[in-house]
């Protein structure tokens, strides 16, 4: 579904991405983890299309197309979606509309019929009741005002409601509670299938109790210094990352 | 002396509700009627220019120019003019005296150059004050008018007859200088209400003319007024008598058609008591490289308990992406709330001309009474708007609010200008504002000068302004969930102006939110 190969990416000048090998297929949870810094939020925003970002080599393939030659809204519309790190506010507008425009959005970008009121209000109910979300929330503007954790949870609906084949989770734990954390956690979990696969960027393991990857990479100076299962990421919560870094650092004076 | 002063800085502030899909869906300004489907991705890189700079690729999309003979005066301004004009439109002598004694007045006057707007100087001897397109019947329904004329309106999508059926929105139609068509009449009289052209009530209802007629606006007020005193071809007149609340939105459509003509109308609307009204006035003017005079005078008058709600869509010409033509429009417009309880809302969307000046203003006279200011006002390209309003606490216990909503593109300017007065009487004056603005790209300005003058210490006046930039993590976060840019701003515009759009009729709101949308198409990329 999604191959990257070598890709390196920066901004302004500065390296962040020095060489990332990742190759996700239909129905895979991968996981990627790394100390603050190495370049998780920035390998999502490249993935995204995030224009401030430049890619200075590799490629990136997503669904037999060339992503990187794609606009973030075709990528989007292709299947791409990105729970966000730190999701934007905008005053005035609510959530609802929102979602709305970009539900049909996409659906034209398919060819498809926009969807009437009544149809989208069946697929918000349908939604709402999986993910646990309160109305009130939705009919607020987007994001504004909201809790850490209300935040979150209105990436994880939008993603409900957007049906992507492959979304990417940018610490979409960070800053909640291990309530919030078991309720965002069951929301991805009950979209999973095996049609689409998920990609949960984090910082700790505890979110991968929750959901459990196929396959965890540790991520270092904007290259997949190590892979393996899910057991990766338990050694890394018991010895921490420096055991990485010495590991890293010690290969590299070598080299 | 006692005023609270809080200046507040709120993050970054975005568009709301755009297509709320329970609103009905009402073409009655063509001006705003433009396929959406064509927002679609012609952002990034047009000829080098910066996506912002493409804000200027943006064209307007209601020049077309009607080839209806008319029947002009000659260019210019004397005394023989005005009277030339008095004829044509058989007015009592009266009017004559009123006219000249407007225009006496201008030729002492000096045009203001307060205001932060920058034009050429306007050449007043190369107007033409008065351009009728000729009728060949005197109209008694909506299908004895002219048919280019109805085409007119088509285009405009004002088709008067489909709305009559459609909406029960009552439309009096102005091209250029007369009045065509007025709609409802029937129903309205029937209560009583008088809804017709300023001309026919200068013939039909001398007395409430001369009685109302630059009550508010005296015609020496100022340099604009006295020029529309003097010169202007019509408008609409609206009557609530007593107790009686209108059934329907009552809406004027205002259009510029002959070349080189300025439109100079006047509208004067008198709620008697306990009456209510709700009155919409859009606008839209042809293409032409040279600029346009636009000088009209509203006046409100509101006796007790009485309510007077005045909304306006504004989409003038504004000029080409070079700043080449477009209207300059100096309105003066100005309301009293005469009498106690009496309440006065003015709401403005103001996207087109190339110059705005205008200051819809409310004189809180009763006790009680309310004055409102809801203003969206869109810049881009080369546009320049100074407006905002004046509201002057003379009863006791007068309230004011003012919310006002600067959108600023492409490299034009957008000043808010207000004053907020409390007279020495006014006990317990309360007035509240807010000034929000909205930057696309780094070319454009926000500027604004709110006055405040209190001469009561029980007055409480609170002040709030915001000035923001559309962030590109906003336009990203939009992107990423399919939304091409044009979609994003126009969602994040209209968000900003939500409080303003809200106050909007039903019916317009939708229509005004496209067109807030179109307006600013291309301006980030
Ligand atoms: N917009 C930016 N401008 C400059 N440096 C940036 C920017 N975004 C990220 N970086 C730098 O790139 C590196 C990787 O950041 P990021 O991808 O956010 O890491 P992570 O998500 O793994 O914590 C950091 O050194 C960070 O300071
Ligand atoms: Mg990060």
């Amino acid at each position: 579904m999604l191959t990257i190969k070598n890709l390196q990416a920066g901004i302004e000048g500065k390296r962040i991405l020095n060489g990332i090998n990742l190759d996700i297929k239909a129905g895979e949870v991968h996981a990627i983890m790394g100390p603050n810094g190495s370049g998780k939020s920035t390998l999502a925003s490249v993935l995204a299309g995030r224009q401030d970002y430049e890619v200075t080599g590799g490629s990136v393939e997503f669904l037999g197309k060339d992503l990187l030659e794609l606009s973030p809204e075709e990528r989007a519309c292709e299947g791409l979606f990105l729970a966000f790190q730190y999701p934007v506010e905008i005053p005035g507008l609510s959530t609802t509309n929102f979602i709305k425009t970009a539900v049909n959005e996409i659906r034209k970008y398919h060819g498809e019929k926009p969807l009437d009121a009544v149809g989208f209000l069946r697929l918000m109910k349908e939604k709402m009741a999986l993910m646990n979300i309160d109305q009130s929330l939705l009919s607020r503007p987007l994001n504004e005002g909201f809790s850490g954790g209300e935040k979150k949870r209105n990436e994880i609906f939008q993603m409900a409601m957007l049906q992507p084949r492959l979304a990417i989770l940018d610490e979409t734990d960070s800053g909640l509670d291990i309530d919030a954390i078991r309720i965002v956690a069951n929301g991805v979990n009950k979209i999973h299938s095996k049609e689409n696969a998920v990609l949960v960027v984090t910082h700790y393991q505890r979110l991968l109790d929750y959901i459990v990857p196929d396959f965890v990479h540790v991520l270092y100076n904007g290259r997949i210094v190590k892979s393996g299962t899910k057991e990766l990421a338990l050694e890394l919560e018991e010895k921490g990352y420096d055991f990485i870094k010495n590991e890293i650092d010690v290969t590299e004076q070598v080299g | 002396m006692c005023y609270l002063f809080i200046i507040q800085n709120r993050g970054i502030i975005k568009k709301g509700s755009v297509y709320t899909f329970l609103y009905k869906q009402v073409r009655i300004f063509v001006a705003m009627k433009t396929e959406t489907t064509q927002l679609h991705k012609t952002n990034g890189m047009k000829d080098g220019l910066s996506p912002i700079e493409n804000a200027v690729l943006n064209d307007y999309k209601y020049g077309f120019v009607t080839d209806i003979e008319s029947d002009s005066a000659p260019k210019g301004l004397s005394e023989d003019i005005v009277r030339f004009i008095s004829a044509k439109k058989n007015e009592p002598e009266w009017m004559l005296e009123w006219r000249l004694k407007a225009y006496r007045h201008w030729l002492k006057m000096e045009e203001p150059q307060w205001a932060n707007i920058k034009y050429p100087a306007i050449d007043y001897q190369d107007i033409i004050y008065y351009s009728a397109p000729k009728q060949k019947i005197n109209p008694e329904s909506l299908d004895q008018i002219d048919p280019e004329l109805r085409r007119t309106f088509e285009k405009l999508g004002i088709s008067l007859d489909e709305q009559k059926r459609l909406t029960g929105v009552a439309v009096d139609a102005v091209v250029d200088s007369v009045s065509i068509g007025t709609s409802f009449k029937k129903q309205l009289s029937e209560l009583g209400i008088i809804f017709c052209s300023m001309s026919e009530a200068i013939q039909e209802h001398p007395e409430l003319i001369k009685k109302h007629l630059s009550s508010v606006v005296p015609i020496t007020d100022n340099y604009f007024a006295a020029l529309n005193a003097a010169v202007f071809s019509d408008g609409s007149f609206c009557y609530i008598p007593r107790g009686v609340r209108c059934p329907m939105e009552l809406s004027t459509y205002f259009r510029i058609n002959a070349e080189n003509t300025g439109q100079f109308e006047r509208t004067l609307i008198v709620a008697e008591e306990g009456s209510y009204v709700s009155y919409l006035e859009g606008c839209t003017a042809p293409m032409r490289d040279e600029n346009q005079l636009h000088a009209a005078v509203v006046e409100l008058i509101a006796f007790d308990n009485a309510e007077i709600k005045y909304s306006t869509v504004q989409n003038w010409y504004p000029g080409d992406k070079q700043g080449n033509g477009g209207i300059y429009n100096f309105v003066t417009k100005r309301g009293i709330c005469q009498g106690i309880n009496s309440k006065i809302s003015w709401t403005q969307v103001e996207t087109g001309s190339a110059i705005t000046w205008k200051y819809p203003s409310v004189i809180l006279k009763g006790d009680n009474s309310i004055g409102e200011f809801y203003s969206v006002a869109v810049t881009n390209n080369h546009q320049q708007a100074d407006t905002g309003t004046k509201m002057q606490h003379i009863g006791k216990n007068t309230k004011s609010r003012i919310v006002s909503k600067g959108i600023s593109a492409g490299v034009s300017n957008n000043s808010y200008r207000g004053l907020v007065h409390v007279n020495k009487k006014a006990v317990n004056a309360r007035n509240f504002s807010q000034c929000d603005s909205l930057l696309l790209g780094d070319k454009c300005g926000a500027h604004t000068f709110p006055y405040i003058e209190v001469r009561n210490n029980t007055a409480v006046v609170e002040h709030e302004a915001t000035t923001s930039k559309i962030g590109e993590d906003q336009i990203f976060y939009c992107n990423q969930r399919g939304i091409d840019t044009e979609t994003a701003v126009a969602l994040i515009v209209n968000g900003f102006a939500k409080e303003v759009m809200n106050q909007l009729p039903m019916e317009f709101a939708v229509e005004a939110q496209k067109l807030l949308a179109i307006s600013l198409e291309g301006s980030v990329g």
